[in-house]
């Protein structure tokens, strides 16, 4: 009890210490600067790094970019992970092996073949459409959807087509009402990933009015910190920014992000 | 191997469910005699063709086409052109690996990683078991812990990064406390603890998502294991290890392997925590410098070698890890 007290403190820490460390006017690294100084507080570092990578722009361009990949995981996954749970059709072994393959399939081995197609071939630098390609369609999501649906008892499948819904009302009708769970955690485990993705972003987009703020926050970390006032406070109050939204949603539904869920989604 | 492993797992999981034919068996029989020819083709619901046809298109151009690509650019003199220009990419066999190899920042980028390996993954397994028995049991505030240490997963690491550069800084928080007691140089620009650290962050940061799967498997050991275990007069330490351990042994597979794995994919931190890699290329991944081999230095052929020999390395260790929990 004791050591998990310790525990949460140490994890715990580094967020109260960057909320703390985007307020101060000076950089204060000593004890005391734990603690909050109200002759040391200001808001100043946050309009400091709006000045330096407009927040608004690129909280906006890591939305577009968030928002497109779980739009295409919601609509694709759900119809992919019925298809591979409740019908019969040619290619589906296929498929479904090709879903597994996938989950061990490292990134880092495509990165530059597909840096090289997007980008130089077809000339996707810089466009959402190129950041949001190879986060599309969350193959985990895919398997949690399956997963879902193969819970549910056949005799209503077949019921309602013996009835004569087409499967897509069937899906609409049937199927996705009794999985909404589902939806949400896919929603929250596909949301984390683009939100937080560096690596792609950062490789396909030179301009700034398109990058996400992680990449945007990243590049003034490397290069432009230096010439800030504070640029500790600065990069802290960037940190801040970019980290609430993931924070706050999974607190809103933290009780949802239940451990079986994710469980059975990455065992795939 | 991997997947060889993955899928029959599956399989026995979703066994009663039939995941591969799941069509209900009373009606089967009477269906088979009166297939007409589109049933025969495509199966009995065609429609599923439909359904499927967007995540297959994303597969085959996402992933399948780019690995093919990747392996073909790795044996070619590979440069890039604009679009529709011609080059000669001629066939250089196993000259993009020579290069890759009697390069000394890629074999100490392969030998950082191994280090990270080391201290990553063993950390990771044991302080994910023992903080996920500790949270499954009947603790007040456990929401709160749980929460606690979930909370670095779920944020970007570029966020975080912000935060151990302030902590561990020469003048940082970590070395005040310390004293005399702090590396000099500091932690980050050290060439001793530069990896080290990096190891430790990334435990730090990834512990929440192996914490999670390690509390779905303990759902799964039988509760009169520990009952009857108590009964037979066992310690809490005794009932740990003979009864969780064994019991948590498929998820310890998998949390070792997706450790591996995100171990192997290390970028974003030594790019950022050790300004690309240093001090002295001693924290530099292999991920970085096939970055900067293939996108700053327009090198994508040994690139793409380093790319394969990092899927090797990983599939190899893997594999002894594979062996090794055999018995």
């Amino acid at each position: 009890m004791i050591a998990l007290g310790i525990g949460a403190f140490l994890f715990l820490f580094p967020f109260y210490y960057m909320l703390i460390g985007s307020l101060q006017k000076r950089k204060n690294p000593s004890l005391a600067g734990v603690l909050p100084n109200p002759g040391n507080m200001t808001l100043h570092n946050y309009s400091q790094i709006n000045a330096a990578i407009s927040l608004g722009r690129t909280l906006i361009n890591s939305g577009i970019f968030t928002g497109g990949v779980l739009l295409c995981t919601l609509v694709f996954g759900v119809l992919a992970g019925y298809a591979l749970a409740r019908l019969q059709f040619r290619g589906r072994g296929t498929l479904f092996a090709a879903m597994l393959l996938l989950q061990v399939v490292p990134f880092q081995l495509i990165t530059v073949p597909l840096y090289v197609l997007i980008v130089r071939n077809y000339g996707l630098s810089d466009s959402f459409l190129g950041m949001i390609a190879p986060f599309a369609i969350n193959s985990t999501a895919v398997f949690v959807f399956r997963q879902y649906f193969l819970q549910l008892p056949p005799e209503l499948f077949e019921a309602a087509r013996i009835d004569g819904a087409s499967e897509l009302r069937i899906l609409l009708g049937v199927a996705i009402p009794l999985v909404k769970p589902a939806l949400l955690t896919a929603t929250l485990m596909t949301f984390i990933g683009p939100w937080n993705e560096f690596l792609w972003p950062f490789l396909i987009t030179k301009q700034h009015n398109k990058q996400p703020l992680a990449v945007a926050l990243s590049n003034f970390i490397t290069t432009t910190s230096a010439t800030a006032q504070n640029p500790f406070g600065a990069i802290l109050a960037g940190a801040c920014v970019l980290a609430a939204p993931a924070i706050a949603l999974f607190l809103v539904f933290q009780r949802k992000f239940t451990s079986t869920d994710i469980g059975s989604g990455v065992k795939g | 191997m991997t997947t060889a492993q993955i899928s029959p797992d599956d399989s026995r999981r979703g066994g009663h469910t039939s995941p591969l034919d799941g069509s209900p068996a009373p009606s089967r029989d009477a269906r088979r005699n009166h297939r007409s020819w589109p049933e025969r083709v495509l199966g009995r619901h065609p429609v599923g063709i439909l359904f499927g046809l967007p995540y297959a298109v994303f597969i085959a151009i996402i992933f399948a086409y780019p690995l093919v690509l990747s392996v073909y650019m790795s044996f070619h003199r590979y440069i890039f052109t604009a679009p529709g220009v011609g080059v000669p990419r001629p066939w250089v066999g196993l000259d993009n690996y020579r290069t890759a190899l009697s390069d000394p920042l890629v074999r100490q980028a392969f030998l950082n990683i191994l280090i990270f390996l080391v201290i990553n993954v063993p950390l990771t397994v044991v302080l994910s078991l023992v903080l996920a028995t500790a949270l499954n049991s009947a603790i007040p505030l456990r929401s709160f812990f749980r929460g606690a240490y979930y909370v670095p997963y779920v944020t970007a690491s570029v966020a975080v990064v912000g935060v151990w550069l302030f902590l561990f800084n020469t003048d940082g928080l970590v070395n005040r406390l310390l004293g005399s007691l702090a590396p000099n140089p500091s932690w980050l620009i050290n060439v001793h603890w530069a990896m080290p650290s990096i190891a430790l962050f990334v435990t730090w940061k990834q512990l929440g998502f192996f914490i999670l799967l390690y509390l779905a498997a303990l759902q799964a050991v039988p509760k009169e294991l520990y009952e009857s275990a108590s009964v037979d007069g066992a310690s809490k330490w005794r009932q740990f290890r003979s009864v969780t351990v064994p019991g948590v042994r498929h998820a310890t597979t998998l949390v070792t392997l997706l450790a591996i794995v995100t171990g192997a994919n290390l970028f974003t931190e030594p790019y950022l925590l050790t300004g690309g890699g240093g001090p002295d290329g001693k924290s530099a991944s292999p991920v970085l410098v096939l970055y900067q081999q293939g996108i700053e230095q327009n090198h994508p052929d040994v690139a793409a070698a380093i790319g394969v020999l990092l899927v090797i390395g990983v599939l190899v260790i893997a594999g002894i890890q594979q062996l090794l929990e055999r018995d």
